[in-house]
């Protein structure tokens, strides 16, 4: 399935070397990436692909939280579904 | 980003979720009990059970799922049934029993609420449907997650008097049972005027007759509804409040 995931957080040196290695490190594909810092706030939004009988997207969530805790982000994983289905109301 | 979806229509999702709590309000699972009549009440209320059981195993373990999937709370799950009364037709004993069934289904399926411990009397009230509205405070204020619902007027057939008159003396037995629980018991009950077909929502949750045998509604929040049509309304008088909630070009309901 596709996800998105969001990154948010002070900026500071780290970060995407720290979420993409948890992801690799799950054998989870980033298929896409955008990046920008607003207000000294780093935001980072990947577009992700897993085998959804392979991964438990609530599972990803998890193996993400010592990721955010250690580099004090706020990691979410959502559906693809959600956003393309909020985006066409 | 490249695909269909840019940057910008991501964050404003999740904005609509952080800050306008953009939420699932509710799963409700409409399950049609209208062949669970059996000859005996005890045995009408295994039917019951074993059938709400049945059919809502899965409800809350595949909506715990959807909220992972989606990073979206649901907030809570529920069951309407078909209205007791019409179960219970025919059938000696005390319907209060298909009310503890329920409540026991309700409990081991792990929803929040079931609602349909009802009747439609706006007409008339067969024996049956007498018999479930006297039996409305013992059913409430012995279970926790059952809710019931009365409709006893409709602006065609008019209002059933005699069923507004059982219906007050219900509401004082059920509020004085529950006296010392904030009289939770009224809280779980609706009398309705024009009441329609199938409602999903609760308390006045029931699943229509007209409906298939089991049905599953969604009801999700306005995100930002109420907070836009209230924006330009301070110092406004209650009254305009409810005048902008009723008509305003954005109203929605909540729920």
């Amino acid at each position: 399935m596709f996800a998105i995931m969001t990154v948010t957080g002070v900026d500071h040196t780290g970060i995407i070397a720290a979420v993409t290695t948890a992801l690799a490190e799950q054998d989870i594909n980033i298929l896409d990436v955008s990046q920008t810092i607003m207000d000294n706030y780093f935001t980072m939004i990947l577009r992700v692909e897993f085998d959804e009988s392979a991964h438990d997207i609530a599972a990803i969530q998890q193996a993400m939280e010592p990721v955010e805790k250690a580099e004090a982000l706020v990691i979410r994983i959502q559906s693809e579904a959600l956003f393309t289905a909020v985006n066409e109301i | 980003m490249s695909f269909h979806l840019n940057s910008r229509n991501i964050l404003d999702t999740i904005e609509m979720i952080e800050k306008y709590r953009l939420d699932i309000r509710t799963v409700t699972m409409g399950i049609s009990l209208l062949f669970c009549s059996r000859f005996t009440m005890e045995e009408t209320c295994r039917a019951v059970y074993d059938l709400v059981v049945s059919r809502a195993s899965r409800l809350v373990e595949v909506c715990q799922g959807i909220e992972a999937e989606l990073g979206i709370p649901i907030v809570n799950k529920r069951i309407s049934v078909t209205p007791v009364a019409l179960i219970t037709a025919g059938v000696e004993g005390n319907p209060a029993d298909v009310a503890r069934a329920l409540d026991r289904a309700a409990r081991e399926v792990g929803v929040n609420f079931l609602g349909g411990y009802s009747a439609l009397v706006a007409k008339g009230a067969t024996t049956s449907e007498k018999a479930l509205i006297r039996s409305i405070p013992e059913a409430l204020s012995e279970t926790d997650l059952v809710c019931s619902s009365v409709n006893i007027a409709t602006s065609r057939a008019g209002i059933n008097m005699n069923a507004a008159a059982a219906l007050g003396r219900v509401i004082k037995e059920a509020a004085e049972l529950t006296a010392d629980r904030n009289a939770i018991a009224c809280a779980k009950l609706v009398v309705f005027a024009n009441s329609v077909g199938d409602n999903p929502f609760m308390a006045g949750a029931y699943h229509g007759v007209e409906e298939p045998d089991c049905v599953v509604s969604v009801g999700v929040s306005g995100p930002g509804v109420v907070d836009r049509a209230l924006g330009d309304l301070e110092g406004a008088t209650l009254d305009q409040v409810a005048e902008e909630m009723m008509t305003g070009p954005d109203a929605e309901p909540e729920d």
